[in-house]
Formats: structure tokens, C-alpha cells, sequence
């Protein structure tokens, strides 16, 4: 250390002065890792409320000494054109056991329009045992011009949920798709 | 020996003088030119962020819409957090560094003094770009300074020039960390190791580390916005598979350390002056290290504290909780060691030491309010109250802004050679600490009562509050006249001697008064900073 500052800065500086860089350089890359990072760890924590979007398989195996109560709160994000309910506000539903449930959805435009809904589930701690089987969110929804139209869900509240857990939120946002289906073409 | 180390500059000062007008301050390397001109540049932002929250309290001071619309207000809000944050606090301490640390460790200039033109040169654009979203449809940026998504993709035209305007000033500010780390390593007088290093040196070197390691994640975070506003990723859009709630999580990422990047180089200068003016060594100086780089480590993990509300798993609330509240016991190191530092000194209170006395006392009471906000359940309540409104500027204001005025006054007769006066400074003093309470204090109990934060109106209740919140920023904002009244007139007095203080220690205090535009050609030995006063 004693050396170094005898000198004049010169290449002691300049490998310093590049090591830094490389630092600053790799915290910009680490802001970027964040996002699948994120993806990770919300994936095993239900964390966001993040439940499935592709289909999970599951068995029935009724338990019927509990009852849980789903509730359903839809969303339709700002401005979209849509009308978007759930048919029924709620259900009791015994774990273990299929359900079905349908929401409805009406297109308030004289345009074909694709919409996209977006599942989360409350509390984090149920996220992951509520399963559902079929979904109208894993796939984008087409409307013709004002076509309304009622589409299914299909889940299965997971045995293993949590003693304290007897309310379960699902709630649905509908999102306009124009921008995300349009790059799905570029 | 300090007098011949002073001839030999001022010989050496006579061939390389400054160029003269305004080439001087464009093209200058000059470490010390570069300071002022930080320094100064702080000083013009600190004002124009400070009319911006004079707009604010203008607003507020009564219930219903007096003055400005809304959307107006809201801008207000996000300009001032932003311009004060970036072009006021921070561009002071680096100016500050600029200034003090080549001369404090016995450097000739800044390892890397092209860079250093360079990355003050920045900010006057990149402040420039933003200001001038002011003048463009659909106004300045209103989405708040942390320009969360969805909202802030919003704002109009002045989007991209946000966006912009924050890279430029991370560049500034990585090149400027870079330079201080590479000065610090490379550039120390020969028996100067490194826990000789005075404290406010060790402060930046830390600084500068967090500020390489965060300023690029958050030049990661708006530049995925600008690919989600403008380029079809979704990473922060539901409806693409993206989560707006992950922008929090890197935002915070940068934005809490962050907040240590405005404390810890005004940690370092109150170390540097209740010693001087406490007439005793600083108690713990070691310590101080520690305690830093330990609140320094912590701040990288604690950042969800700023979004308990998000709504995440009872064992994340519990960890960012606890490690939030660890962060208590550094801190109180340091307090505890400039109490230390005081306890049966021989004080005196001039302008500087006053500033640093009201730093130590008002910064705790920021900490505390901090302390109850870490509190994960009763945050949900606090939650974007002016309660937090009122911790932040707490530790912000009588905080970094406190003993950024602190070490002007310290080092103000080193940089001019004469004697600020001491009637003012202490008149400036009393007003600043008397309003800074009246404006901030208040707001404590308007969040504790619910007042939410970023709103133009509100209800009734929260009036009289309000009222004298207000009347004590016009306060602080005249009070703050005073100081530019300070500066315009530093030539006036008294010349000042070398050492300046009593007995201060460091060996900025070894080169004359004014310091010479080149000072430590040739490396000093560190003893004799020592020598010199012992």
C-alpha cells in the first residue's frame, strides 16, 4: 500500500479505475437478474399473490370436515372497455372437492377485441393450494364486436391449506391485450 | 516545515495559475474548482427545489384549492424530491469530497481529474433536461420521485426526458464514486493508512462503494420503464406477465441505500467538527468505521420496509422488520461517540458546531420516527402519511442539509482565506433550527392523525397543523437567504490563519489560508498534521 502511493497514479489507477467500472457495469447487470429472481421466488413463496397459469392436475380427495369460503372480486384495469363480473359473489367450498364457477365478460366496443385475465389469490399463505384446473386465464380471451360471453373456472382448494386459512380471495383483473398481442406478432 | 511547504506552492503557484472567465470553470481538472463548482450548483438547486416546496406549502396551508391544479401540485412533489435528492444533497457532498478529501489525505488533485470536469459538467444538463419538463404538454413528471408503474407511465411527453435526465445523473454519480475510491486507495500521503484516514474520508470511501453498486441497478429500473413505455417489454405490466410490484422491489433496492448515501458523508463531517470544537480527539474513531460500514451492509437488505403494504408473507415482514431495526444499534454507536467526543471537552459554539450539535440531536429524532415506521404492523398505518413525510425530512433536513451547512461554515475560511461573519452564521443558525421544527415537527402528528401524503387538499381537521407547517417553510426558506448573504460577503473579514480553529486537526489545516489552487506536489508526511498542534 505504502508503494503504491510513492507513484504517481498511473496503471495502479487505471486497473482500479477499470475494476470499478466492471463493478458498476455488473450492478446494472444484477437490476436485470432481479426479474427473473423475482419470478423464482415468487413462484415458491406465492408471493404477489402469484398463483397458476397453466393447468395443475390434481385428485380429488375430499375433507369434509372443514369448510372454506372463496371469494371472488373482479377488476377491469382503467379505461379497458369491458364489462367483467363473477356469477356468484362467493361459494362455501369443502377442500379436496371440484368446483366450478363462471364469470362473465362483455365486450363494450363494436371492435374484435382480446383480452387477458390476470389471476392472484389472498392470502399469500392459500396461493398455493388453491389449483385450478381450468381457467379462462391461461389462455387470451377473443370477443367479437360486443359479444358477451361466459367463461369457466374449474379448482380444487388443496386439502393441506393452512389450519388458520377459511377465507380464500381469488381475484381477476381483466386487461385490454391490444399492446401485448400486438408484439406477440412483431 | 509548513511554512516551507507554502512557499514552495505559492512559487509553484505563479506558473500555473487558473485560466481566466469562463474557460476556467469549463475545462478545469482542478479539484478545487470542481468542488466550488458543485457546491454551488447544490446551492442553485437547493433553491429551486426549495420554491418548488414553498409551492407545495402555499397550497396546503389552507383546506380546498387555492393556488395550483393538482396535477400541477403533484409535479411539484415529484421535481422537488428529485431535484433536492440528486441535485441538491448529493451534488453538495461530492463537492464537499471534491474540495476536502485530496487535501485531507495529502493528494496533489483527484486520481482521475478529466473524469472529475466530466461528471460535474453532466448534471448542470441533466438537471437542465428536467427542469425543462416543466414547459412541456402534459407537464413535468407527477408521478411521485420513486415513479412507480403503472402511474408514471402516464405522464406525458416529459417521460423519456425523466428517464434521461436520471441515467445522466447516474453517470455523474458513478463517475464521481469512482474517482473519490481510486483518490482514496491510490492517492493517500505515505504513512497514512487506511484507519488513519480521518472519518469523513472513510464516510465517502464507503459512500462511494454504495453508490457504484446501487446508482446502476436503478439506471436498470427506469430503463426498464422506458423499454416498457416505448419497446413492448413487459416487465412491470400485468397484463404482458410483468409485476409492477417488482419496480418496488429494485427501486428499493437502490432507493435505501440511497438514503445512507445522503447520510453517511454528513456522519463524516460532524466527526470532523464536534472534535474540533469539543477540543478532544474523537472518541471511537475506529469504531466509526465500523459502525458505518456496518450501516452501510445493512442498507442492503432492509428494503422492504418501504413496501410493508404491498402485502407479503408474515416471515418477510418479520425479517425486513428486525433487520430494519438492527440498523438502530450502528447508528447509535455513532451518537453515542460524538456524545462521547463533547463529554467534559472543552466546547465552544461556533456556527459550525452549532449546526453539528442541532445535526446529532434532530437526526436522532428522525432516527426514531424511522424506528416506529420499521415497525411492520404499525407502518401499515403510517403508511404514505405525512408521518413519513415528516421522519424523512427529519433525517434529511436538519440531517444531511444541517451538516452540509455545517462543513461549509467549517471550511469556509480555508476556501476564501477570511472569516465568515460569525453574527450571521449564528443568526442564520438559530432561524434554520427554530423553522425547521415549526415545519416539520407538526407533521408528525398530521400522519399520526391520518393525513395521507401528495395531496393537494384535505380535510379540515388537519388545518391549523397545516398552517403552521407552512408558515415555518416560508421561514426556512427566507432563513436560507441569510446564508447566500453569508457567502456574498465571506471576502469581508477577518483574514483567516492556517489553522483556522483552534485546534483542528487534519492535514487540510497545514496548507495556508486561502488554499493555494495547487497544494501537496509533493506528499506530506501525515505526522506532521499531528505535530503541527500537539
Amino acid at each position: 500500500m505504502n508503494d503504491s502511493t510513492e507513484k504517481k497514479p498511473g496503471n495502479d489507477s487505471r486497473s482500479l479505475t477499470g475494476k470499478l467500472l466492471l463493478l458498476a457495469a455488473a450492478m446494472f447487470g444484477f437490476g436485470y437478474l432481479l426479474v427473473p429472481l423475482y419470478d423464482v421466488f415468487c413462484e415458491i413463496t406465492g408471493f404477489g399473490g402469484r398463483t397458476n397459469t397453466v393447468a395443475e392436475s390434481s385428485q380429488e380427495n375430499p375433507d369434509f370436515s372443514r369448510s372454506i369460503r372463496v371469494e371472488f372480486v373482479t377488476t377491469v384495469n382503467e379505461y379497458a372497455p369491458w364489462e367483467f363480473s363473477a356469477d356468484r359473489d362467493s361459494m362455501e367450498v369443502t377442500p379436496g372437492k371440484m368446483y366450478y364457477a363462471t364469470f362473465t365478460a362483455r365486450n363494450l366496443t363494436d371492435d374484435k377485441k382480446v383480452a387477458q385475465a390476470v389471476p392472484s389469490v389472498a392470502p399469500v399463505s392459500a396461493s398455493g393450494h388453491f389449483k385450478k384446473i381450468e381457467c379462462f386465464c391461461f389462455t387470451n380471451q377473443e370477443f367479437r364486436a360486443n359479444e358477451e360471453r361466459a367463461m369457466p373456472l374449474q379448482f380444487i382448494v388443496d386439502p393441506e391449506l393452512p389450519e388458520f386459512v377459511d377465507t380464500i380471495t381469488l381475484q381477476y383483473t381483466f386487461y385490454d391485450t391490444v399492446r401485448v398481442s400486438a408484439n406477440d406478432e412483431s | 516545515m509548513t511554512t516551507a511547504v507554502a512557499e514552495a506552492q505559492d512559487a509553484h503557484d505563479e506558473h500555473h495559475g487558473p485560466e481566466k472567465g469562463f474557460r476556467r470553470w469549463l475545462f478545469t481538472t482542478n479539484h478545487k474548482d470542481i468542488g466550488t463548482l458543485y457546491l454551488i450548483f447544490s446551492l442553485i438547486m437547493f433553491f429551486i427545489g426549495g420554491t418548488m416546496a414553498l409551492v407545495i406549502r402555499s397550497e396546503l396551508m389552507q383546506p380546498g384549492l387555492q393556488f395550483v391544479h393538482p396535477e400541477f401540485f403533484n409535479s411539484m412533489t415529484t421535481m422537488h424530491a428529485l431535484i433536492m435528492v440528486f441535485g441538491a444533497v448529493m451534488p453538495a457532498f461530492v463537492g464537499l469530497a471534491n474540495w476536502m478529501i485530496p487535501m485531507m489525505i495529502g493528494a496533489p488533485d483527484m486520481a482521475l481529474p478529466r473524469m472529475n470536469n466530466w461528471s460535474f459538467w453532466i448534471l448542470p444538463v441533466a438537471f437542465g433536461i428536467l427542469l425543462s419538463t416543466l414547459f412541456m404538454e402534459g407537464g413535468a413528471p407527477a408521478g411521485g420521485w420513486t415513479m412507480y408503474p403503472p402511474l408514471i407511465l402516464q405522464t406525458g411527453d416529459a417521460f423519456p426526458f425523466l428517464i434521461f435526465s436520471v441515467h445522466l445523473m447516474g453517470i455523474s454519480s458513478i463517475m464521481g464514486a469512482i474517482n473519490i475510491i481510486v483518490t482514496i486507495l491510490n492517492m493517500r500521503a505515505p504513512d497514512m493508512w487506511l484507519l488513519k484516514m480521518p472519518i469523513f474520508v472513510w464516510t465517502w470511501l464507503i459512500t462511494a462503494y454504495l453508490l457504484i453498486a446501487v446508482m446502476p441497478v436503478l439506471a436498470g429500473a427506469v430503463t426498464m420503464l422506458l423499454t416498457d413505455q416505448f419497446f413492448g417489454t413487459s416487465f412491470f405490466l400485468a397484463a404482458g406477465g410483468g409485476d409492477p410490484v417488482m419496480f418496488q422491489h429494485i427501486f428499493w433496492f437502490f432507493g435505501h441505500p440511497e438514503v445512507y448515501i445522503m447520510i453517511l458523508p454528513a456522519f463524516g463531517v460532524v466527526s470532523e467538527i464536534i472534535p474540533t470544537f469539543s477540543r478532544k480527539p474523537l472518541f471511537g474513531h475506529d469504531s466509526m468505521v465500523y459502525a458505518a460500514s456496518c450501516i452501510a451492509f445493512l442498507s442492503f437488505i432492509v428494503w422492504a420496509h418501504h413496501m410493508f403494504t404491498v402485502g407479503m408473507p408474515l416471515s418477510g415482514q418479520l425479517f425486513f422488520m428486525f433487520a430494519t431495526m438492527l440498523i438502530a444499534v450502528p447508528t447509535g454507536v455513532k451518537v453515542f461517540n460524538w456524545v462521547a467526543t463533547m463529554w467534559r471537552g472543552s466546547m465552544t459554539f461556533e456556527t459550525p458546531m452549532l449546526f453539528a450539535l442541532a445535526f446529532v440531536f434532530l437526526f436522532t429524532i428522525g432516527g426514531f420516527s424511522g424506528l416506529m415506521l420499521a415497525i411492520a404492523p404499525a407502518d401499515i398505518q403510517y403508511h404514505d402519511t405525512y408521518f413519513v413525510v415528516a421522519h424523512f425530512h427529519y433525517v434529511l433536513v436538519p440531517g444531511s442539509i444541517f451538516a452540509i451547512m455545517a462543513a461549509a461554515y467549517y471550511w469556509l475560511p480555508k476556501w476564501t482565506g477570511h472569516m465568515y461573519n460569525e453574527s450571521l452564521g449564528k443568526l442564520h443558525f438559530w432561524l434554520s433550527t427554530i423553522f425547521v421544527n415549526v415545519t416539520f415537527f407538526p407533521m408528525h402528528f398530521l400522519g399520526l392523525a391520518g393525513m395521507p401524503r401528495r395531496i393537494p387538499d384535505y380535510s379540515t381537521q388537519f388545518a391549523d397543523f397545516n398552517l403552521i407547517a407552512s408558515i415555518g417553510a416560508l421561514g426556512f426558506g427566507i432563513s436560507q437567504l441569510v446564508f447566500v448573504y453569508v457567502l456574498l460577503t465571506a471576502k469581508k473579514g477577518a483574514t483567516a490563519t492556517d489553522r483556522v480553529w483552534e485546534a483542528p486537526k487534519g492535514l487540510e489545516w497545514t496548507v495556508p489560508s486561502p488554499a493555494p489552487y495547487h497544494t501537496f506536489d509533493t506528499p506530506p508526511k501525515a505526522r506532521i498534521a499531528e505535530e503541527a498542534f500537539e
